[in-house]
């Protein structure tokens, strides 16, 4: 199930094939860059928002011991059940034991990326335990056993009619039946059976309030709600950097979440859960996973000031053209190619260099994190370690002798351009990955070095005579 | 050593030296007409709005754009007369087949169209999500430019839960066709209450 084996550029390779998709997939994520832009512009302290943000969670980061003794105390004192859980492993135990005590075996999930990065899903379901995704995005993602491509629009790379052929499939639709309309109401059938159904359900949680205890999740679809006000246990996992300090920085969050997510003024739903519903239990599991070992890190510790909105992921060129799945990782995209070498920095060494550096993300980022500084000082990080591809250190290796001196920086730039003009064909193949997809240019005549020798003889006088 | 000493030993040795928190008391809306932003707003997000002065206007309108032969509940006493008022204490569930619910909002937010609902104003949580079309009244002199204004308003908050709601559920997640009605309510409507005299003033 894990594609490891394959690094981003070798899945890019597949999603490019089809051009078609590929032209659509970059159009759909870049039309959401603008909704983003158009609402962000409508608010005139925008950039100050942004930055008392980024200084929120700074502060956050810098206080992260003392916030949370303190949002555990309120938590307990209204009623919630807190775990601590170090890793994937000790959370999905966690919530298969809560469930397991109630002797429950079936529950429902709404959107979490903290638990695709655990598994829980395979874990549970190794366990005989039946979990259901209740996001559309995600449940599609289920039905044809994918992680999501994207944190906020997890099926963004699949067709109408993939979909279509899914529900078919699995749901019994009509064979062709695409219309999005038609199939979204096939879903909600579905899964208001699930909802009804389930005694247990779990959430994710955006923001956790230290001063009150309670947190707040975040939906348009409303799943979140219909399977916590209707469940007899409800479950909600977060990472420990989720904290803010105090209520009124809520109003800076909410202001800045959706906007630069899908330029919705707000979600439809930010549901402030504080304590459980008569009869009912309320846990709630704080997750370490690799953030406390990030915190560590000073270059690259502003990574767990993401607020997950995903607009790095709908602004990045190597994002919009090479797919989420190319990532492999839950988090794709720019924050998650900073995020996961923390976690497996052998695994995901590719990911910092699945980008032009191009700096759109760091400029959309609500939390002003520098994501493509951060990319940049992984792939240090990386080549350091010894973990980058020896093809990598090889033409990196070339590329610095090349640059070392004047001399072999001329002599391979004509012998760049002889082969460029002359045998063309021995850079015009499959063994040239530049080629792929690419035309190779002619080559120019001269070299501005030489252009420059040669005009330079005129203007010396010029310049001789000031 | 348990994961969660673990844990906090860990933050605190690697948490990086004290960074102060900004002052966000400085963020409020501006001076312009929040009832006029906020009917804007909520239109565009897709929520349907009408400005009345009384529930007499609200129990009519009601009567003309739902279905009145389904069950339509509501926490409000001015409107228990046509319609059913809900018990706070029976099983969530039994709320599966209500197609329209009618509550009040405490507050409402002009710059996004949505409505602050502690759980007292839904009567049980589940009601505005479990419903097939949800209607809200809000008083127009509870409306507030941001959230800046609602959160201080909203203060710590005598719930166990209470939520934002701004306009009917939505997905885009098949190829971005925006589709109301994922899992919650199809559509929203906003009953803004306003004095006879203000009317003119919005519409």
């Amino acid at each position: 199930m894990e594609k490891q084996l394959k690094d981003h550029a070798a899945l890019a390779e597949a999603f490019i094939r089809d051009e078609e998709h590929v032209n659509w997939h970059d159009g759909a994520l870049w039309w959401i860059r603008q909704k983003r832009d158009i609402a962000s512009k409508q608010i005139p302290e925008w950039e100050d928002l942004r930055e008392a943000a980024s200084r929120i969670k700074s502060n956050v980061l810098s206080n992260l011991h003392d916030y949370l003794l303190q949002f555990e105390a309120n938590a307990i004192k209204n009623g919630i059940k807190v775990h601590w859980a170090a890793d994937a492993d000790e959370h999905n135990a966690i919530v298969y034991s809560i469930l397991k005590e109630k002797d429950i075996r079936q529950m429902v999930k709404s959107k979490s990326m903290l638990t695709e990065e655990c598994h829980l899903n395979e874990y549970l379901i190794e366990r005989g335990i039946d979990v259901i995704n209740s996001d559309l995005g995600e449940y599609i993602q289920q039905l044809d056993n994918e992680p999501p491509s994207h944190i906020v629009l997890p099926c963004i790379h699949k067709r109408k009619e993939e979909i279509g052929e899914l529900f078919h499939e699995h749901l019994g639709t009509e064979k062709g039946v695409s219309d999005p309309t038609l199939l979204t109401r096939v879903a909600r059938g579905h899964l208001r059976n699930v909802f009804i159904t389930r005694r247990a359900a779990l959430t994710g949680v955006n923001f956790a309030v230290a001063e009150t205890g309670e947190y707040v999740v975040c939906t348009n679809e409303g799943n979140a709600d219909m399977g916590a006000h209707l469940s007899e246990v409800q479950i909600a996992s977060m990472g420990l950097e989720k904290i803010v300090p105090q209520k009124k920085h809520l109003g800076v969050f909410l202001r800045l979440l959706a906007r630069s997510a899908t330029g919705q003024p707000i979600t439809i739903y930010s549901s402030h859960f504080k304590k459980p519903r008569e009869g009912q239990e309320m846990h709630l599991i704080l997750v370490d996973y690799g953030r406390s070992r990030q915190l560590g890190r000073p270059e690259f510790r502003d990574s767990l000031k993401c607020i997950r909105c995903g607009a790095c992921m709908n602004t990045c060129p190597v994002y919009r053209k090479s797919g989420g799945l190319s990532y492999h990782n839950t988090i794709s995209g720019p924050i998650g190619a900073i995020l996961a070498p923390n976690l497996d920095m052998k695994k995901h060494a590719d990911l910092p260099f699945a980008s032009t550096l191009c700096g759109s993300c760091s400029n959309v980022c609500p939390v002003k994190i520098n994501i493509h500084e951060q990319l940049y000082q992984w792939r240090q990080v990386i080549v350091r370690e010894g973990y980058a591809a020896n093809t990598k250190v090889l033409s990196m290796k070339a590329m610095a002798w090349t640059l070392s001196s004047p001399t072999s920086y001329s002599t391979i730039g004509r012998a760049g351009r002889w082969v460029l003009n002359n045998i063309p064909f021995a850079v015009n193949n499959k063994f040239n990955p530049w080629y792929k997809q690419r035309e190779m240019p002619d080559g120019p005549k001269e070299s501005f070095g030489e252009w420059y020798a040669r005009n330079n003889d005129q203007t010396n006088d010029v310049n001789d005579s000031k | 050593m348990s994961s969660r000493e673990s844990i906090l030993a860990a933050v605190l040795t690697n948490q990086p030296s004290a960074s102060p928190l900004p002052d966000v008391d400085s963020f409020k809306g501006g001076t312009q007409d929040s009832v006029r932003t906020y009917c804007d707003v909520f239109t565009s997000i897709g929520g349907l709005l009408y400005v009345v002065n009384d529930f007499a206007a609200i129990s009519a309108l009601i009567k003309t754009n739902f279905d009145t032969t389904k069950r339509i509940i509501t926490t409000l006493p001015e409107l228990s007369e046509p319609f059913e008022l809900l018990s706070t204490s029976v099983d969530p569930h039994t709320f599966d087949d209500v197609e329209l619910a009618i509550i009040k909002a405490e507050l409402a937010v002009a710059e996004n169209g949505a409505v602050w609902l502690p759980e007292q104003r839904m009567g049980q949580r589940i009601i505005p999500y479990i419903c097939q079309h949800l209607a809200v009244v809000v008083p127009a002199e509870t409306i507030v430019p941001t959230l800046h204004e609602a959160y201080d308003q909203i203060g710590e908050g005598q719930y166990g839960f209470g939520a934002f709601i701004g306009g009917p559920s939505k997905t885009a997640d098949i190829e971005q066709a925006l589709v109301m009605g994922a899992h919650g309510p199809i559509t929203m409507t906003v009953f803004i209450l306003k004095q006879a005299d203000d009317l003119t003033v919005v519409v």
